[in-house]
């Protein structure tokens, strides 16, 4: 039997958070997190957590799983369990609304100060913008993040000030327009960063990287911002 | 763009920059000084070793170095751990104490330093 402990907290009815500790039986096979949490579920309607396509496209399932965050919908029981052990947590770092659900609401203000869009001052071809096959292998790496925010909330830069560094997710955003052709927007783009936090609370830990569940490497695209900043100003 | 009147540069980018010219500097020299004692030293070659301007120069680099890359260093430990978010609002002048005790500290450091390097 696998010992799972599940993060509760529900604000109306509970003082603090508490844990409950449940005996699965997963009958021999490799299921992934998310179904034991919706197994459980079918047994304890009260547990909340937030899921979708199950299948590792929408990022809503973002927990901490094993104390490493993850999607619960891809990661397997055999690549986290240890001991017979399943430990769910929610994301660390931001507010818990209820037992596995957060308020991203910190998350997302940073990815909308990164103004995650296309900026183009020219005007507006006939057809479309176009762009080499070059130009296109740029953004390879940085367009394909869901924001299931599993990078942010395991970067401690983040912890202890989520109302000032962007944070992983967003400046792999920033990055992907900054590296964009087709957009024009980077000399304003540049300069709204280059203050101690924004992007310099990067220490470069790489936590960010090694949960990244679509394998992106949002460090590297910080080191491309900086070196974009410091191409600019020396 | 988020404001910080109290980092060393204002610019993240020029503290960032700061932090790692220093960082090489501090190296360079405690690798030399290393390399003098392994090589084994007696009092009179030290002194002779320190006597010497280029030395004199490079010991206050370092030591200026020190003093950049400690403020720098020591303003990113406390705005991370001793701030309005975490304590109230206490942290802030807690921390704005902090670092005024940190300034002094490297303040005298440097004029000691000064003062032994050109003082013997």
């Amino acid at each position: 039997m696998l010992q799972v402990s599940l993060y509760r907290y529900n604000p109306e009815t509970d003082q603090e958070p508490w844990t409950q500790e449940v005996e699965f039986d997963s009958g021999g096979k490799d299921l992934m997190v998310l179904d034991v949490m919706e197994q459980i579920k079918a047994q304890d309607p009260t547990l909340a957590f937030r899921r979708s396509c199950r299948e590792g496209v929408c990022g809503s399932d973002g927990v901490n799983i094993n104390g490493k965050n993850g999607l619960a919908c891809i990661t397997a029981l055999s690549e986290t369990v240890r001991d017979n052990k399943l430990v769910i947590r929610p994301l660390p770092g931001l507010p818990v609304v209820r037992d596995l659900v957060v308020d991203m609401s910190m998350f997302y203000d940073q990815y909308e100060k990164v103004e995650p869009y296309l900026q183009n001052s020219s005007a507006p071809p006939a057809i479309e913008r176009l762009q080499s096959p070059e130009e296109r292998a740029k953004l390879d790496g940085l367009y394909e993040c869901i924001l299931c925010a599993c990078c942010s909330t395991s970067c401690p830069s983040f912890w202890w000030n989520p109302d000032r560094f962007i944070g992983p997710a967003g400046l792999l955003q920033s990055y992907r327009f900054l590296a964009d052709s087709r957009d024009t927007a980077t000399e304003q783009r540049l300069s709204k960063l280059d203050d101690p936090y924004s992007v310099f609370r990067c220490h470069g830990i790489q936590n960010c990287v090694g949960v990244c569940p679509k394998g992106l490497n949002p460090t590297k695209a910080i080191g491309h911002i900086r070196n974009l900043l410091l191409e600019r100003a020396i | 763009m988020v404001t910080a009147i109290t980092t060393m540069g204002r610019s993240g980018l020029s503290d960032w920059l700061m932090q790692r010219v220093s960082a090489v500097i501090l190296l360079a020299y405690f690798l030399f000084i290393a390399w003098v004692v392994g090589n084994g030293v007696d009092y009179d070659s030290w002194k002779m070793l320190f006597s010497q301007t280029w030395m004199r120069i490079f010991s206050l680099g370092a030591l200026l170095s020190l003093a950049v890359h400690a403020w720098i260093g020591m303003w990113v430990v406390l705005s991370d751990y001793v701030t309005a978010r975490l304590l109230g609002a206490a942290g802030n002048v807690l921390r704005f104490v902090l670092q005024v005790g940190c300034a002094i500290t490297l303040f005298t450091y440097v004029v000691w330093g000064i003062q032994i390097l050109w003082g013997y």
